[in-house]
């Protein structure tokens, strides 16, 4: 507990974070890779074809690990935003934004796969699916939170306001899909739901756990990349920073 | 000399916003105005169809019900923060909770409650069953002070920012999904007859939570925005 | 009258060690460190933008600063939250009080939400602002000036210790700027404490003491 707590309390200094995580982002972006192309090669071409759906599901490997990663990264968001309030470290604000425009990409690669899987087997580009009306509220909940940190022109302030927003969009983002779910069932009859995951097989849960894996990899690498940089712009004026580029310079 | 008790403050705050309503009375009846109009603005849209407009009555009330709610609360705190009576209120000896919660309470006594007067004459106009009604009243007045409550720490945090009224509506308009969900679901189950108990209790949850939960919300919202 | 004594006897303190402020990404102030007594006023100078105001934001906890602590009677004033406020009083750079009522209902607000103070009446409070007669009349109907007494009234209706003044003298005539003047005195010379900038120099009586401090300086 107590290396947990010291390791914990270095990565608040700017400096010490800015140079472990430059260090620990090419191990997370050659393994997502890895990763991704294990996943691709074994949901795309090993897994044998859905009986009901043809080789169409196949976009289920993007598609679901794409919206578990949209909720993940709003929970580790929040989370972030709840310990920079109540403790004000400095760079789990940062985590916040950081966070935002990723979740929001893979929210936005959740709907556009999901309208993807719409198309062959209904016919039109948009269905207003439980899980798709979900996905698309939560996307609006993540471009709020973007919105409202460029409105704010200093970002100490505007990091503080988001931790607000993202904390309010995490209570009520299970009241969102509860009341989504019941909207669903009034007007649809019970008996198809319109996105049902092909029964799984094991050698279709692999690619999708792989692909899941991948996912928060990457993740993990941009988000360190974008914390970075929002800390060297915050930083700017500071020894630290200045000292880096005269470094970079010589 | 003490402080007032905290009950006595909120009373005293409670009763400054409905006098500074009252003295500027000619603005009260806008958003009741805005309801009917954008209510009514549905039909022209899409055809006078009667077994259409039915179908669509309950939804189209409670969007033009957000629609108010969204329009009349940018008003919330933006006159006390642009003659420094907010900053004044953050340095209060009460909580900054009650303070919010009570002029929450007189926003929406004044901009949402009156909604719930126009219920049977927008039933009229969408062909809302007449059994129905009731249920539509109790659900604006359940329903709109969620909406108050919520958008408040919507406008708490955009309170500061020049151009914030658009930006407000994308904050606080997903928020609102749930009770647009449940409300007009309540009308439609009663148009037909069927009991609303599950509707009106979630109803009744939303409002409870809303009540304990978003005036903390809001008060550290305006602190940020104040600082 | 209240006493400025706390419960063990001891005077009242409001101190400030290390605090730092940046604003705009310029370093405004750091390592700033003082403290106040009762009868002691806080000066601060400066050129416009130096932070006057955002420290004096910071001393009543409406800005958080970027480094440092603030204690009132030793404990920290973000912890004392409530307790802390029901001392402190704060005119701005605005007046902070309703157009659309009366200099009355005013005061009458400012005094529920803080601790009101004995043996003042609100009408008093006017007169001793010089708004005698203006109890009614709408508060948008006033001047400038007018509107800064009022101000300055609401100091007298709340039994703070520690008065937080943002140029205080803004829109006031020469009369005015003297009587308030006064004001402040009465109230340094009961055991008050202030923090205030002004652009003017301060004609307070020599017997009280002044902690200067510029910010341009530092």
């Amino acid at each position: 507990m107590n290396v947990f707590m010291r390791w914990f309390h270095k990565m608040g200094s700017p400096r010490y974070f800015y140079t472990v995580a430059g260090k620990m982002i090419p191990w997370f972006m050659t393994s997502f890779v890895i990763l991704l192309l294990f996943g691709l090669y074994y949901g795309l071409i090993m897994a044998p074809p859905d009986y009901q759906q043809g080789e169409s599901y196949r976009i289920i490997y993007i598609h679901v690990p794409a919206a578990w990663m949209s909720m993940f990264i709003y929970v580790v968001m929040a989370v972030s935003g709840l310990i920079s309030l109540v403790w004000r470290i400095k760079m789990t604000e940062i985590f916040v934004i950081s966070s935002a425009t990723v979740g929001a990409s893979f929210t936005f690669l959740a709907l556009v796969t999901g309208s993807l899987w719409g198309k062959p087997m209904w016919g039109t580009w948009w269905v207003w699916d439980a899980r798709l009306t979900s996905e698309l509220i939560l996307f609006f909940l993540y471009l709020g939170i973007i919105a409202l940190h460029s409105a704010i022109e200093d970002k100490r302030v505007a990091a503080r306001a988001i931790s607000i927003l993202a904390l309010v969009g995490v209570v009520n983002i299970p009241i969102i899909h509860y009341s989504v779910e019941w909207w669903n069932t009034l007007h649809q009859p019970a008996t198809i739901t319109k996105f049902d995951k092909p029964s799984m097989d094991i050698s279709m849960l692999i690619p999708l756990l792989l692909m899941a894996l991948s996912f928060k990899l990457y993740y993990g690498a941009v988000v360190l990349m974008r914390a970075r940089a929002e800390l060297l712009e915050r930083d700017r004026n500071t020894r630290w920073v200045q000292e880096l580029i005269e470094g970079d310079a010589k | 000399m003490s402080t007032l008790s905290l009950t006595s403050a909120f009373g005293l705050l409670l009763k400054r916003d409905l006098t500074l309503a009252y003295r500027r009375r000619a603005e009260l009846v806008n958003p009741l105005l805005f309801f009917v109009l954008v209510t009514a603005m549905f039909p022209l849209g899409i055809g006078n169809d009667p077994v259409l407009i039915e179908k669509v009555g309950p939804g189209v009330v409670w969007v033009a019900a957000l629609l108010s709610a969204l329009l009349s609360l940018d008003a919330m705190f933006r006159s006390d923060y642009e003659d420094g009576s907010l900053e004044q209120f953050m340095l209060s000896a009460h909580p900054v909770s009650i303070l919010v919660l009570a002029k929450v309470l007189a926003h929406w006594m004044v901009t949402g409650l009156p909604l719930f007067i126009a219920a049977p004459l927008l039933a009229t106009m969408l062909h809302i069953p007449g059994n129905a009604i009731p249920t539509l009243m109790l659900t604006l007045v359940l329903g709109t002070p969620v909406l108050s409550l919520i958008g408040s720490v919507g406008v708490a945090l955009t309170v500061g920012l020049r151009r914030g009224g658009v930006l407000l509506s994308l904050l606080v308009l997903p928020l609102f999904v749930p009770v647009l969900i449940f409300a007009t679901d309540a009308v439609h189950t009663a148009g037909v007859g069927i009991p609303t108990t599950a509707q009106i209790s979630i109803l009744s949850a939303m409002l409870v939570g809303s009540l304990v939960l978003a005036p903390p919300a809001t008060a550290a919202s305006l602190r940020i925005s104040l600082s | 009258m209240t006493s400025t004594l706390t419960d063990n006897g001891s005077a009242d303190c409001f101190e400030a060690k290390s605090l730092v402020c940046i604003r705009d990404d310029r370093v405004l102030f750091e390592n700033l460190s003082f403290s106040v007594q009762p009868g002691q006023a806080l000066v601060l100078e400066g050129r416009n933008g130096s932070g006057k105001t955002s420290l004096l934001r910071i001393l009543c906890g409406i800005r958080l600063p970027e480094a440092g602590v603030i204690t009132w009677n030793g404990k920290d004033v973000f912890k004392l939250g409530p307790e802390f406020r029901e001392h402190i009083a704060y005119l701005g750079h605005k007046d902070g009080h309703k157009p659309d009522l009366s200099p009355l209902e005013n005061l009458r607000i400012a005094q529920g939400l803080g601790k009101a103070k004995d043996g003042i009446d609100l009408a008093e409070a006017l007169e001793q602002v010089g708004l005698y007669g203006f109890e009614d009349v709408m508060t948008r109907n006033m001047s400038a000036g007018q509107q800064r007494r009022l101000a300055i009234a609401r100091l007298l209706v709340t039994d703070a210790k520690l008065w937080i003044l943002d140029e205080p003298f803004t829109s006031l005539d020469r009369m005015g700027i003297e009587h308030m003047e006064r004001l402040f005195e009465a109230h340094l010379e009961r055991g008050g404490m202030a923090a205030m900038t002004t652009h003017h120099r301060v004609g307070f009586k020599d017997n009280i003491q002044l902690i200067r401090i510029n910010l341009s300086e530092r």
